[in-house]
């Protein structure tokens, strides 16, 4: 890989400072980044450590949970308010990567993360999303693990993570500084559709710097489920991923939420088939009307057509065992 | 998990792996480890397209980045002496930088060196070239047609018994390419000491052999170069032959006049060594109504690449496994723009088993008997090929073995009836067979003056527990303990032996310990005749006043090698739960039972065994390497996309041996394991896939997608 210089930030302050310099990126587990520089995807001139900055804390507000952006991806899934409050989440997490990746990997990086297409992998091919302008390998290529939903004519990749589609589905809200202080992004809204500029995973301003996330309280505790079909049973990227959370009353569904993963350019909300779930009972059919609701606008390309079976067998199944039914 | 060991109760624990503390404290040493003095470092950089003329390189960039020693390519090295005059391509092994074509996307067209691995790894980052391209051929199925027969057709009986038959199964079978991908990376580091004397330390099955081809390469006395490799971090048959990186790395550390250590990434992993071929297979199985096969007839369509024909033993099972009178059997090659495939585990026995010992599952469901049952209607009591007697075999009571371990009993011949907490349950079989082999091979084994036993040879060992047979036979034959024996081995200086591979070692090998160790006991008694029992090796030594006393003996099989078919056996039961929603098909419980003579070392057995369980598991579900065709070039050569079974993945997984004699094949009555470890698995695991669901995969891998 290309030459770089590696500084530690001493502050919060000192961190904001040196990313607003071109050239500079932000690293913390480095868990993707670090393969991104050894296959020349992304060739910085700086690196700026920030695992040593106090955001690792993992506390109970008013009103919900804030977890600070460098928290690892395996103290959130062990810890006891997660896995009292949004054992979702903890879910999500353990299903992601595997034990050793988790113990460096943070919250903020699994945001920050990349697909994990193999034609924005590897420099001879052209990929829209690593260099603009140079076409879609995946679009006619080996796209099984690619997109069914908001892919665009420049770019069918799909957002790798696990934890991203537990906080979608959990309205969890990221909260980012910058310059101009700080925003607070719903975390549906975090991630892109890719459109026409690809090569922009997220919202995230240059310049700008996860802090943190925070998802409210809710009632979806005892009726939560994560179910990620992969190839192998761990240490495989999804090929499709359900994170369903229902707040049951007398049998009937008083609240719903879904999301899915390795579907789209981003964590995958499915706001249509929550609603219709509302005020229905607990049951499979309502489960399969609801997956039937949301799979509408899926588009399939050669190698990934079974994602329309599996997508909606799977949303049910999550549902299934949300509601305790399995 | 329930945790329950069934051991077959004649085979005794055994000694533990003599090289297991070095291993699992880091004291073993792999050949990228050895600190030559001076070391530089080499990395090679692959080519882009699949096929074409190399027209330029330009190294310009990458010769002025900083600690830069060399940028060897095709126009600018000198030439490997071994290769001039040779039959030159398109039929031989790959010849680095011997000309301008490209055959397959990766192909080696420069070598960096620096004084540093991450220099190389930077410099080798800034070469580029220029081609003119050529159509590739990638596509196996687009190209069945253009087959190359490089192995006679074969039939036994009538040519036409399959049209007659009153059952009839006709199906095709796929499997894709598998990579080895050995934990261990391939490594080489080569240093000259002098122009005509080479030291070498690389990864390899077989330290002769690799001593011969460089020899040959470079055109110096075999004794001249001194190949080492004493421990190998699995190879599974990828480090059988001697690969161009392994030539590169001599080359460049001629050019550079310094040594040169030589690893390979991941990604070549993929490329730079071979692969086991993905393969085309049709089957016709005519069976009488009572289940008594008529008629096999295999086909198979096996991919090679464009400079040289890999030819292996795909339809060979269906020639050898049951009694049927009528057996055809095809095989092809077809060129495409790859590199070259290798042996991988099991070799083409596994690819061709998965085949048959599926279509002899679809023939149980068919006939409506039990898979068992049909195998033991059509059981052969004698080589159904040459008519030969067996030298030793048990198959029937591994069958029986691994039934009741893994509780047949509780399986329904109707597909899709049993479940369990909501996943569909099934279980499945398949058996294999592999030639058992025995060659030559030279030991010394020396007595020294405090009683420890040193035996010597130049046998590698890939991880199968080669050394630990060898001191359990040793200690065995000699009557000390096996932590007074010293094994010392993978060093071409060594009395010689043969290739870690086909099963045969422990055969060849541990019957030259044998020997060497009675032929060493004969000795002692020649020093004092009155000697009788066990011999007191110290007081003897002492007594004549000698330091030691050694003997070198080459052993080899007698007459009875041809008198007898040879052969090892295993079956492998395999339940399985599939998720009816998702198509997620998890192992829940594998057993292998292999009738491999006499047990030899039980522990490394029992690991050898489940490891080649596991290889299967992996092929039946999930390894694939995928090729974009539209660029000739893997879109998944790495560990995060080319899934081999984790952890996870791994089911409770016991292996079991029927431990009988084979009074034949040599004097320690063991036959090889490594191949049937593997042979038959994927078989097993989907006919357990089609007992559970009522679905047959009949193209590998078994992923969710198929069967959801």
């Amino acid at each position: 890989m290309k030459q770089f210089q590696y500084v530690r930030a001493a502050s919060q302050q000192d961190a904001l400072a040196a990313i607003a310099k071109p050239g500079t990126k932000i690293i913390a587990g480095g868990t993707n980044l670090v393969d991104l520089m050894k296959r020349g995807v992304t060739a910085p001139d700086k690196l700026v450590d920030i695992t040593h900055l106090p955001l690792k804390g993992i506390a109970a507000t008013k009103t919900g949970l804030h977890i600070g952006t460098l928290a690892l991806n395996s103290v959130v899934s062990e810890n006891s308010l997660v896995l009292a409050k949004q054992p979702l989440l903890a879910m999500a997490l353990k299903a992601g990567a595997s034990p050793q990746l988790r113990n460096m990997a943070t919250v903020g990086g699994n945001m920050m993360q990349r697909t994990r297409c193999s034609y924005f992998y590897d420099t001879t091919m052209p990929c829209n999303k690593r260099e603009p302008g140079t076409g879609c390998g995946a679009m006619e290529g080996y796209n099984r693990m690619h997109a069914i939903f908001g892919a665009s004519g420049q770019c069918i990749a799909v957002h790798p993570s696990d934890m991203c589609v537990g906080l979608a589905a959990l309205d969890a809200v990221v909260i980012v500084t910058g310059k101009k202080g700080e925003r607070r992004i719903p975390m549906t809204e975090f991630h892109r559709l890719p459109g026409d500029h690809p090569e922009n995973d997220n919202h995230l301003a240059p310049g700008e710097l996860i802090i943190g996330v925070e998802i409210p309280d809710n009632n979806f505790a005892k009726n939560s489920y994560y179910l990620k079909v992969r190839d192998r049973q761990s240490y495989a990227f999804a090929l499709v991923s359900v994170a369903a959370a229902l707040d049951i009353s007398g049998g009937l569904i008083k609240q719903a939420r879904l999301a899915m993963g390795g579907v789209a350019h981003k964590p995958w909300r499915l706001f249509e088939a929550e609603k219709s779930l509302i005020g229905k009972p607990a049951t499979e059919d309502s489960f399969k009307n609801a997956a039937q609701i949301a799979m509408q606008g899926a588009k399939a390309y050669e190698y990934n057509a079974f994602k329309l079976r599996l997508a909606p067998a799977s949303i049910t199944e999550a549902l299934k065992h949300a509601a305790g039914a399995v | 998990m329930e945790s329950k060991t069934m051991k077959t109760p004649s085979v005794p624990e055994g000694m533990s792996r003599v090289d297991g503390r070095m291993k699992v404290t880091g004291r073993a040493k792999y050949s990228a480890e050895y600190a030559v003095k001076g070391l530089t470092y080499a990395v090679m950089v692959g080519s882009t397209i699949a096929k074409g003329t190399l027209k330029a390189v330009d190294t310009k960039k990458a010769e002025g980045a900083p600690g830069i020693l060399a940028v060897l390519t095709y126009f600018n090295a000198p030439k490997v002496p071994g290769y001039q005059g040779d039959t030159p391509p398109p039929k031989g092994p790959l010849r680095l930088f011997y000309d301008d074509q490209i055959y397959f996307n990766g192909q080696p067209i420069a070598i960096v060196v620096a004084d540093t691995f991450e220099r190389a790894l930077f410099a080798a980052s800034l070469v580029s070239a220029t081609y003119v391209k050529g159509d590739h051929q990638t596509d196996l199925k687009a190209n069945l047609a253009n087959g190359i027969t490089t192995r006679k057709d074969y039939l036994r009986g009538q040519d036409d018994a399959y049209k007659t038959a009153a059952v009839k199964i006709e199906q095709e079978y796929t499997l894709p390419t598998e990579v080895h991908n050995p934990t261990e990376l391939h490594a080489t580091i080569a240093r000259w000491d002098a122009d005509d004397k080479l030291s070498v330390w690389t990864k390899s099955q077989g330290v002769m052999a690799s001593q011969r081809n460089i020899a040959q390469a470079f055109k110096l006395e075999p004794t001249n170069v001194r190949v080492t490799s004493p421990f190998v971090g699995g190879a599974f048959g990828a480090a059988l032959r001697t690969w161009p990186h392994e030539i590169a790395a001599v080359l460049a550390a001629q050019v550079v006049k310094k040594p040169v250590k030589l690893v390979l990434g991941r990604a070549d992993m993929f490329t730079a060594v071979g692969y086991r071929p993905q393969c085309w297979q049709k089957i016709s199985l005519g069976a009488s109504a009572d289940g008594k096969l008529t008629s096999i007839v295999h086909e198979a369509a096996g991919q090679t690449s464009a400079y040289e024909n890999f030819t292996e033993g795909v339809v060979n099972i269906s020639q050898l496994m049951y009694a049927c009178p009528n057996v055809i059997t095809r095989y092809k090659i077809i060129p495409l723009n790859v590199n070259t495939p290798t042996p991988m585990r099991g070799p083409g026995e596994a690819t061709g088993a998965y085949a048959l010992e599926s279509a002899m599952d679809e023939l149980s469901y068919a006939l409506n008997i039990d898979p068992i049952e049909l195998r033991l209607r059509n059981y052969a009591d004698t080589d159904p090929d040459s008519g030969k007697p067996y030298s030793s075999k048990y198959l029937n009571e591994a069958y029986k073995l691994g039934a009741d371990w893994i509780g047949w009993d509780k399986r329904s011949q109707k597909p899709g009836s049993v479940t369990e907490n909501g996943w569909l349950a099934g279980y499945g079989m398949g058996a294999g067979m592999f030639g058992a082999y025995r060659s030559n091979a030279t030991v010394k084994a020396i007595m020294m003056a405090d009683g420890s036993l040193e035996l010597q040879t130049a046998v590698t060992d890939i991880g199968p527990g080669t050394g630990t047979a060898m001191a359990t036979i040793a200690s065995e034959v000699m009557g000390i303990p096996g932590d007074k024996i010293r094994i010392t081995i993978g060093d071409s200086s060594l009395p010689p032996s043969p290739t870690q591979g086909g099963s045969s070692v422990t055969s060849t090998v541990g019957s030259a310990v044998n020997d060497a160790c009675k032929e060493l006991i004969e000795k002692f008694k020649q020093l004092d005749s009155t000697a009788t029992g066990n011999l007191d090796y110290v007081k003897l030594l002492r007594d004549h006043n000698l330091t030691q006393l050694d003997v070198t003996t080459t052993s080899k099989g007698g007459p009875d090698m041809a008198k007898y078919a040879m052969y090892s056996w295993s079956v492998h039961f395999i339940k399985v739960l599939v998720n009816p929603a998702t198509g997620v098909v998890k192992i829940d419980k594998a057993v292998s039972v292999a009738d491999c003579g006499r047990v030899v070392s039980h522990k490394t057995a029992r690991s050898q065994i489940i490891g080649g369980t596991i290889m299967g598991i992996g092929m039946a579900l999930m390894e694939e390497a995928v090729i974009d065709h539209r660029y000739g070039r893997l879109v998944n050569n790495n560990f995060a996309d080319y899934h081999v079974p984790i952890q996870a993945d791994i089911p409770q997984s016991e292996a079991l041996f029927v431990n009988k004699t084979d009074p034949y094949i040599n004097p320690i009555g063991a036959k090889g394991m490594g191949e049937i470890a593997t042979i038959g698995v994927a078989a097993a695991v989907a006919n357990a896939v089609y007992n559970a669901t009522g679905k047959r995969v009949r193209e590998l891998p078994i992923t969710p997608d198929k069967v959801v």
